[in-house]
């Protein structure tokens, strides 16, 4: 409960911030109003509430079984709603079917249709919405141009590579320009380097376009990436709603840093500028509301250094490109994670001291 | 583009009742379902339940008063037991031996390009459409006294129970390699490999991946062919001899010669009872393995033999063929140019004139007799079973639904006589005054042709992807258009086979065809039947020339029905 | 353009809704054609229902039309004991107006169960009186008779020097051992009527002793008359090609010369011959059915199936022997056949009545 309450407030005093969002609520291209899905006695999609603005890339992240695909599915039309309503454009689309929401959806795993070559693929929105061949040539063309395989219009989908796939797919979605383009897990089954490549071109191809994105992931980098505004589910609710700066910089709970891959979290008493922690005092952010809560300290707000008043034993290093984690046992308290310079760490063994940056310690509400 | 804008116009609707949505989206499919299941429903219920519930009631309601004390009477009758245990046990023999002999084949003809592929497949189906008293002649020739076996091992077959079982797999082995094969060409064969990637053995991928994939549709061809052997006439008549004898002969006689009625009827009710055993099993067994696949095109999973096991395995299958199909289909052909006066085409151009007295017409038009019979009950056939096999894709634990799948099959286990001798007596009066129409002969054919459509369609249907109609759905595909544009041609080549079948099945109907009286246009099947009834020479011969007829008249309509489908339409 | 595959289903969609309304107007259509046929009484359509084994030639069926103004139009389906059990089945609402194909062995069934109204034929005077089984009520008229007979391979009797059986007794001699093939008396009508035939001569209570002596002598039994025939039967040109090896097999008297039909150059003699001795006689009738739509045009058609013209095409239409006295039997019968003098017979009721117990007797005796 607390959880759906916080949710609510937070996506309401946000989004009016965003840049991309800056649109009355009566003017969402998208909303889901208190929409509720139920397989059997399990609530997949809590009264969920959610806008998309046109022209914003909406990314919602969250663990898989939060409802995401649920959600996408609700909105496409292919799961009916127990309660509550998709608005697209102002209209509820209780009674519309999917085939006529005129949304577009990228499945997860892609499902090409086998028996069609790629430019059948590609060309088969257009044709179900009757469009003139000529123009369906067209339009096939183009698109597989824009998505970078010029010349596949005549291979057979089993020839293709994931990547290719994952291109026609995305083709296929955007061929009959749907007001709204979903994608499930876009990037899913790619491999890193592909993915990180593929997320800038997508991002600047839907400005391009101008498309209305909604994308569901797992992955907050590629959300962070891609997205105006990110939204992170729990449980079929919304537990956090912002710009990805914003829920980088201010998780809205626990569920949410831990989500976001922070995991040094423990319960401090604030007095004045001060925790008291189980590590001792830690400085927090001035203004900091007094009492008991839970503390958020980032890795890079572990400094490692000769001075800090806080032994530590380094336990384990882990080289990530272009810093080094760092676990790190204090004399006294859990364990910590820091992160520094390659040229900076520790070695394995090693004692260090460890001091506090107030920047990056986040007190999260109780 | 503007044309896409507006089609998008219009799906913005307002929103009207007051109905809960998810129950309303509910009801609506249901609503879907009921529409598709109503033509199937009346096609059984006035051509099938109907009529056998006619000639039921009327053995077993005589006089005014029920006779329920004949259903104990005849069921605890020692003889009766005796055969009902041997009509289960050498169908489920059969069954398990067909499936044993044909599983490789399936294989072999789904996955293995080798060169006559079309052709054989075809061919090996041909047995299925040969009137059983000509298939049983051959293969006496193939097992009896101084027959290939007899020769060569010492060993004969000819009279016992291997000899039903044998030739129970040369009539069924098209079954399991048409409705298993079908499936089989477009499974993709990555998931096998990835099974072998992961250390699997090739017997151990094949028996964790491909296996459970292919379990429905080994299901579905066990139960045609238990069905089938379950309601074996001819062949126990022919090979088994008068010590051999099967419910559906039991039921013949007490029908056709000993005219009692009540027996007979009970005898249609046991064999009603342990269908439904059957088809009860089945059930279950395919409730517990289905499941989406990831279907290929067929032209992608087919390759040459590679290595020496896969050669070994194609060339075993080949010999299988040649010795258990070739063989006596060919003796069959031998006949019908074995004249008195040496070998020659004297039976075949006797078969084009009318002296011979056994009929009004020619013998040759008794072909194209057959083929507008076969085509129309094809057509019922797929029309019927089409939809009620769309209506069943979705699979629902429903068991009003489940009995629909049950009540289709119900025709495959029941004696062709009850139902030839249902429809003379049911469909006698108005709106259905049907007993001298020509119509009866293709309807009762596509009550046995039925049941192989939706058992070759419903597997595959099953194994789209639901995801993929969705995927068609959200691209703008009305549900009609998602059928037409994503599932039929996915399920393309499950059509052409099941129509192939109920063509073949159509062709080769004889039981239910002879006892329907109709005006002068017997079938291929009929005729060499009549043919064979008689004494002499020639009408032996033109019986010979009329089954190679039939041979290639059935060959010859599922190489076409075949290449009217082709893969792969990428049309834009 | 790879449209073939969407052309073909669409085409077969198409097939399918015009398979459905041809279906559905074809059944209206007909069931038109077939209510003015029936409806009208003055109609110029005779209906005849028979057994599959019916024919008759053409020119002789447009003979009667000529004659009468009826068009006969044929029913037929099944075996003769099917055909008759359709008959009763639908005997309240009968799909014809005559019936033919009732044999002596069936006749009680059909008589008892009243299928028939009583006519009599115009020349009946033309039949002898021992075919004429229902003289006195004339319910049925008898059209053709036959002889079920052992018939036996002459070539292999030659060659080995043996002299054919001539009579049931014959059969049961050690000379004869292994060489019989018979058939089912439950599935086959010529088997039934050779058992009749050894009833008759054996009586109630010796038969069962002849068969088992029957059975100590190698009589071997298969299901239809087909198999015994075409494939265990030596001395048929089937049974060679087949390799039959029973010189001895029960068939009808007028097997001999169908066995020679369609034969160039003719031969001297049939491969086949009649061991006269063990005949037991057949008989089939024709009947006006009782609810018959057209009765005048069913009389006409009873009594012109006993007319010289229709008599005297039987023979080489379904292999039997006209029942008419003056009916001329075509060349290859008086060349090839045999004279059956004294079938041995047993009257329709007395069939009836033991059949089934005796069915059930011989199963115990020759097959369990």
């Amino acid at each position: 409960m607390t959880a759906h309450s916080t949710a609510n407030s937070t996506a309401h005093t946000t989004a009016p911030e965003e840049a991309g969002a800056a649109k009355a609520a009566d003017t969402a291209l998208l909303r889901l109003d208190a929409a509720t899905v139920r397989f059997g006695a399990r609530t997949v999609l809590d009264a969920l509430d959610l806008d998309v603005a046109e022209h914003e890339i909406v990314c919602v992240l969250g663990p898989s079984g939060s409802g995401k695909s649920t959600l996408l599915r609700a909105v496409a039309g292919l799961t009916p709603l127990d309660a509550g309503r998709v608005l697209l454009d102002g209209a509820d689309q209780r009674d519309v079917p999917a085939h006529r929401r005129g949304v577009g959806l990228m499945f997860q795993d892609h499902q090409l249709f086998p028996q069609r070559d790629v430019g059948g693929n590609v060309g088969f929105g257009p044709r179900m919405h009757k469009a003139p061949r000529e123009q369906r040539q067209r339009r096939v063309a183009e698109l597989l141009d824009l998505v970078g395989l010029p010349d596949a219009q005549a291979r057979a989908v089993a020839t293709l590579s994931g990547g290719e796939q994952q291109r026609v797919a995305l083709a296929r979605a955007l061929a009959p320009e749907p007001r709204l383009l979903m994608l499930d897990e876009p990037l899913g089954q790619l491999d890193r380097s592909l993915r990180e490549r593929l997320v800038v071109e997508l991002r600047q191809l839907f400005g391009r376009l101008g498309t209305t994105v909604l994308a569901v992931t797992h992955d907050q980098g590629e959300a962070f990436a891609l997205a105006d505004r990110v939204v992170l589910m729990r449980d079929g609710t919304v537990a956090q709603s912002g710009t990805p700066y914003e829920v980088w910089q201010h998780p809205a709970d626990e569920f949410v840093a831990r989500f976001l891959g922070f995991d040094t979290i423990a319960d401090a008493v604030v007095t004045g500028t001060a925790a008291a922690t189980e590590w001792g005092p830690l400085p927090v952010p001035e203004g900091t509301a007094e009492g008991p809560c839970r503390l958020l300290v980032r890795p890079t707000g572990v400094v490692l250094s000769a001075g800090g008043a806080l032994r530590c034993e380094v336990v384990a290093r882990t080289f990530r490109g272009g810093h080094v984690g760092v676990r790190l046992r204090p004399e006294r308290g859990p364990l910590l994670e820091a992160e520094c310079a390659l040229r900076d760490a520790p070695r394995e063994g090693e004692t260090v001291g460890v001091g506090f940056d107030p920047g990056d310690i986040v007190v999260l509400p109780r | 583009m503007s044309a896409l804008r507006t089609a998008y116009g219009r799906g913005a609707r307002t929103p009207r009742g007051t109905a809960h949505p998810a129950a309303a989206a509910v009801r609506r499919r249901a609503g879907v379902r009921a529409a598709l299941m109503a033509l199937p429903l009346l096609f059984f219920a006035a051509f099938f339940a109907y009529p056998v519930a006619a000639i039921v009631t009327r053995g077993l309601h005589e006089g005014g008063n029920w006779h329920l004390g004949r259903i104990a009477d005849v069921a605890g009758d020692a003889g009766i037991r005796h055969v009902l245990w041997f009509t289960c046990w050498q169908a489920a023999a059969s069954t398990a031996l067909t499936l044993l002999v044909a599983l490789p084949g399936a294989y072999v003809f789904a996955r293995l390009d080798f060169p006559g592929r079309r052709l054989l497949r075809a061919v090996v189906t041909v047995p299925f459409v040969l009137p059983t008293v000509v298939a049983g002649s051959a293969f006496l020739a193939l097992l009896g006294r101084d027959g290939f076996t007899d020769s060569l091992f010492g060993v004969r077959l000819d009279t016992g129970v291997w000899a039903i079982l044998i030739a129970h797999v040369f009539f069924n082995y098209a079954v399991v390699v048409r409705t298993v094969g079908g499936l089989w060409a477009q499974l993709d064969p990555a998931q096998e490999e990835a099974a072998r990637m992961l250390g699997a053995s090739r017997l151990a991928a094949w028996r964790r991946v491909t296996l459970p994939a292919l379990g429905p549709s080994v299901a579905a061809a066990a139960l045609m062919v238990f069905l089938f052997t379950f309601t074996s006439f001819g062949v126990i008549q022919v090979l088994g001899g008068p010590m051999y004898s099967t419910l559906e002969v039991e039921i013949y006689r007490q029908t056709a010669e000993v005219f009692d009625l009540p027996t007979a009827a009970v005898l249609t009710l046991l064999q009603f009872a342990a269908v439904a055993v059957i088809l009860a099993l089945h059930g279950w067994a395919v409730r517990r393995s289905q499941s989406a696949l990831r279907l290929v095109d067929p032209a992608l999973t087919a390759h040459r033999p590679r290595g020496a096991a896969e050669r070994t395995l194609l060339g075993g299958v080949l010999a299988v063929v040649a010795l258990l199909i070739l063989l006596p289909l060919g003796v069959l052909v031998a006949r019908s140019f074995d004249t008195p006066s040496g070998y020659g085409l004297a039976f075949y151009r006797a078969l084009g004139s009318t002296d011979g007295g056994t009929f009004s017409v020619a013998p040759w038009q008794t072909v194209g007799n057959s083929l507008r019979f076969a085509a129309i009950a094809t057509v019922i056939a797929l029309a019927v079973g089409g939809l009620a096999a769309a209506a069943l894709v979705r699979r629902s634990s429903g068991r009003l639904v489940r009995g629909f799948d049950a009540l289709l099959m119900l025709p495959l286990g029941t004696s062709a006589v009850t139902v030839g001798f249902g429809f003379l007596i049911a469909l006698d009066k108005p709106p259905l005054d049907l007993r001298d129409s020509w119509l009866l002969v293709p309807l009762a054919q596509a009550l046995v042709g039925t049941p192989f459509v939706v058992r070759v369609m419903l597997p595959v249907l099953r194994a789209v992807d639901e995801r993929l109609r969705e995927a068609a759905a959200v691209l703008g595909a009305s549900p009609w258009r998602v059928w037409r544009e994503v599932e039929l041609p996915l399920v393309s080549r499950a059509v052409a086979i099941a129509a192939g079948f109920a063509f073949a099945v159509s062709l080769g109907e004889f039981g239910a065809t002879v006892f329907i009286a109709r005006p002068d246009d017997p079938t291929l099947p009929v005729a060499v039947a009549r043919l064979l009834g008689r004494a002499g020479a020639l009408n032996y011969g033109q019986a010979m020339a009329l089954s190679t007829v039939l041979m290639l008249v059935c060959a010859a309509s599922l190489l076409v029905l075949e290449s009217l489908r082709t893969t792969g339409s990428g049309e834009l | 353009m790879r449209t073939t595959a969407r052309r073909a289903m669409g085409a077969l969609a198409l097939a399918t809704a015009a398979a459905i309304v041809l279906a559905a107007c074809g059944s209206d259509s007909k069931d038109k054609g077939g209510d003015k046929a029936a409806g009208d009484s003055g109609s110029k359509t005779v209906t005849l229902v028979s057994h599959d084994s019916f024919a008759a030639s053409k020119s002789v069926l447009a003979e009667f039309t000529k004659e009468t103004g009826y068009t006969v139009k044929v029913l037929r389906g099944g075996d003769a004991g099917a055909a008759v059990n359709q008959a009763i089945l639908t005997k309240d609402h009968p799909r014809g107006d005559v019936f033919f194909g009732v044999d002596n062995t069936l006749l009680s069934r059909a008589l008892d169960n009243g299928l028939f109204t009583p006519y009599t034929a115009k020349d009946l005077g033309q039949v002898p009186a021992g075919l004429q089984l229902d003289a006195g009520k004339h319910r049925v008229t008898p059209i053709d008779s036959g002889a079920v007979c052992v018939n036996y391979d002459r070539g292999y009797f030659t060659a080995h020097h043996l002299a054919p059986p001539q009579s049931f007794a014959d059969l049961v001699k050690p000379a004869y051992k292994n060489l019989l093939v018979t058939e089912n008396v439950s599935t086959s009508s010529p088997g039934l009527a050779f058992l009749l035939g050894t009833a008759a001569t054996y009586g109630d209570g010796g038969w069962q002793g002849y068969w088992k002596q029957l059975k100590s002598n190698g009589v071997e039994v298969v299901d239809s008359w087909e198999q015994a025939y075409n494939d265990r039967f030596s001395g048929s040109s089937a049974g060679k090609q087949a390799k039959g090896d029973r010189p001895l097999v029960v068939s009808y008297a007028s097997s001999p010369p169908a066995e020679v039909v369609g034969v160039t150059p003719e031969p001297a003699q049939s491969p086949v011959g009649v061991a006269t001795g063990t005949c037991f006689q057949q008989i089939e009738f024709a009947g006006l059915l009782h609810g018959a739509k057209n009765t005048a045009g069913g009389q006409a058609l009873i009594d012109f199936m006993l007319g010289k013209a229709f008599q005297e095409d039987m023979p080489l239409q379904m292999y039997v022997d006209p029942v008419r006295k003056d009916a001329a039997l075509p060349p290859v019968f008086t060349k090839y056949g045999a004279t059956v003098d004294h079938p041995a017979t047993m009257p329709p009721d007395k069939i009836a009545a033991d059949r089934d117990d005796w069915v059930g007797s011989w199963n115990s005796i020759v097959l369990k």
